[in-house]
């Protein structure tokens, strides 16, 4: 925790300093900002993060790897599938395993669900923290409908857990193409509803155009990444960058714009949504047949069914229940675009059935750390318009 | 050195063109390059790598204890070049007493939070570094959490 340090008194002016947020622990944004103030101006910001510390690293080393998916649903609770996603991406690279296209077109499909997820509420709570209240209504409604989605797959509406190591959790459940279906046929004109609550309104623009401005160059060196980078005119996007899970195959674009402000990185994130949308479509429609799970089965568990009437399947599941599985020794590092940028996931194995180290480099973390950057400078009535444009989550951050 | 299986790739190329003693050795494994810098040459490294080979991102900054082995920790550097789309993975062996190496804020000012989760979570100390404060962790916290020999439960040993 940093000290409220007595402001240095230079020339006539007196600084004032002014500690913002935390209120309480399940507030939005567990987040300190020390600021000095010159007048309405600040001077210096000093972001205080930890408050959401649960030492998740140190955890995973005593969890065999099947038992870690559930950490990683807990770091970012607002795209739970993206860390699934990328955890298992990593360790499957260690196992050397081949995930069956089903599978991989699933993953396509729900962590593009998690992100208009994740835009939702940021959408939501951003207008909301500006002001604009009817926007987080809006939201959360579709979102509800988004969790209702999460829930007739995995059984749960938020820490999903639904990928595993070798491919899904569960089969996919029956109905669910009809289900996304009704959900995909109305939402495109809900986001029309969201700009026509936002994009022309001349409150909005105001209190967003133009403000919030860091140059591409800082953000780069800052190691910012996601919308707020495109939103500077750079595309960079791991789906495309490198390909995992199939992107390769799904005909979508990367949205960017060069203003630089928060009002850009707004219409990133809503153009984000129509692609998502669109991804979605093309995952839904050209679903392989096929397994869902790799064929390893000393990794996938059995099925009920071949449990029950074959003693090898047996073995095999007693074995990966008590004991796990051991994973070769090696280091990788797999990255994935998360809704908020560049989540990287560092697994060293060391032939063990737990992982040896896990660091989870998490775009929010990243992001937080340019917020001197961009606040310095500028208005304190601009701060709060200014950090919800980069979408953090604390726990995310924090870990 | 660099090793013979490692002269296909550029970038480890250019790494051994600018300080051939920078190299203790490497590997390519998993389509990932790694490789292996001396500490003391960490940061003149990762300038070059930066400014002349595009390495413009630095990822992420972490390490790993290999207790009771010594040297004990490697410090894990992870860039990344949006031009050149490559990746690239910098690793650096120091001692367990009293493990120190030189920051690369120089190079990346966005070094700065990484060494301090780094400092706060393994007591590595990163030389000339702007702001080595503890992070994650309380100020008046004892102990460094990730290390192997700090226990995930009970008493401290």
């Amino acid at each position: 925790m940093t000290d409220v340090e007595e402001p240095q008194q230079q020339g006539g002016g007196r600084r004032m300093v002014l500690n913002m947020g935390p209120q309480h622990p399940s507030t939005h944004g567990v987040l300190r900002l020390l600021m000095e103030l010159d007048g309405e101006n600040i001077v210096k910001c000093t972001p205080d993060i930890g408050f959401l510390h649960t030492g998740i690293e140190k955890e995973f080393e005593v969890k065999n790897y099947q038992q870690a998916v559930t950490l990683t649903d807990r770091v970012d609770y607002l795209a739970p599938l993206s860390n699934n996603l990328a955890y298992c991406l990593a360790v499957e690279k260690l196992l050397q395993l081949e995930i069956p296209p089903q599978a991989q077109w699933m993953r396509v499909m729900l962590t593009e669900l998690t992100r208009l997820n994740s835009h939702l509420v940021w959408l939501g709570t951003h207008a909301l923290d500006i002001g604009a209240m009817t926007v987080f209504l809006y939201c959360f409604r579709e979102r509800e409908e988004i969790l209702k989605i999460f829930e007739m797959f995995s059984g749960q509406r938020m820490m999903t857990s639904y990928f595993r190591i070798g491919g899904l959790a569960l089969e996919p459940p029956r109905g669910w193409y009809a289900r996304i279906k009704t959900f995909l046929d109305v939402f495109p004109s809900r986001i029309d509803e969201y700009e026509n609550l936002l994009t022309n309104n001349r409150i909005w623009i105001g209190r967003t155009k133009g403000v919030g401005f860091i140059s591409l160059e800082d953000m780069l060196d800052l190691a910012v990444t996601g919308p707020m980078i495109r939103a500077a005119g750079l595309p960079m996007d791991a789906r495309k960058d490198s390909p995992y899970s199939s992107y390769e195959k799904f005909d979508f674009e990367v949205p960017t714009r060069t203003e630089n402000d928060v009002y850009a990185r707004y219409l990133v994130r809503i153009e984000e949504m129509r692609q998502s949308v669109r991804i979605v479509r093309q995952a839904m429609d050209g679903m392989p047949g096929g397994d869902w799970k790799a064929d390893a089965p000393h990794v996938v568990l059995p099925d009920r069914e071949k449990m029950k009437t074959q003693m090898e399947a047996l073995i095999y599941h007693f074995k990966i229940v008590t004991e796990g599985f051991r994973v070769p020794e090696g280091e990788v590092y797999t990255v994935v675009e998360s809704p908020r940028g560049e989540l990287g996931y560092y697994i060293v194995g060391d032939g063990t059935a737990n992982p040896y180290r896990v660091h989870m480099r998490t775009p929010s973390f990243g992001n937080l750390q340019a917020v001197p950057r961009m606040v310095e400078g500028t208005l304190i009535a601009d701060v709060i318009a200014a950090i919800g444009s980069m979408d953090f989550v604390l726990g995310d951050t924090d870990r | 050195m660099l090793p013979e299986n490692l002269k296909e790739h550029s970038a480890a190329l250019a790494v051994d063109a600018f300080d051939a003693d920078a190299i203790k050795g490497g590997k390519f494994e998993y389509d990932e390059l790694t490789l292996e810098i001396a500490p003391a040459k960490i940061a003149s490294v990762c300038g070059f790598l930066k400014y002349d080979q595009k390495f413009i991102r630095l990822s992420t900054v972490s390490a790993v204890d290999r207790y009771p082995a010594e040297p004990r920790f490697e410090v894990v550097y992870h860039l990344h070049s949006v031009e050149r789309r490559e990746r690239l993975r910098l690793k650096c062996r120091i001692a367990g007493t009293e493990p120190a190496i030189d920051s690369v804020t120089g190079v990346w000012r966005g070094a700065n939070w990484y060494e301090r989760e780094v400092f706060d979570l393994f007591g590595i100390q990163f030389r000339g570094h702007p702001d080595l404060r503890r992070i994650l962790m309380p100020d008046d916290w004892d102990g460094y959490p990730l290390r192997k020999d700090y226990p995930i439960t009970g008493p401290r040993v």
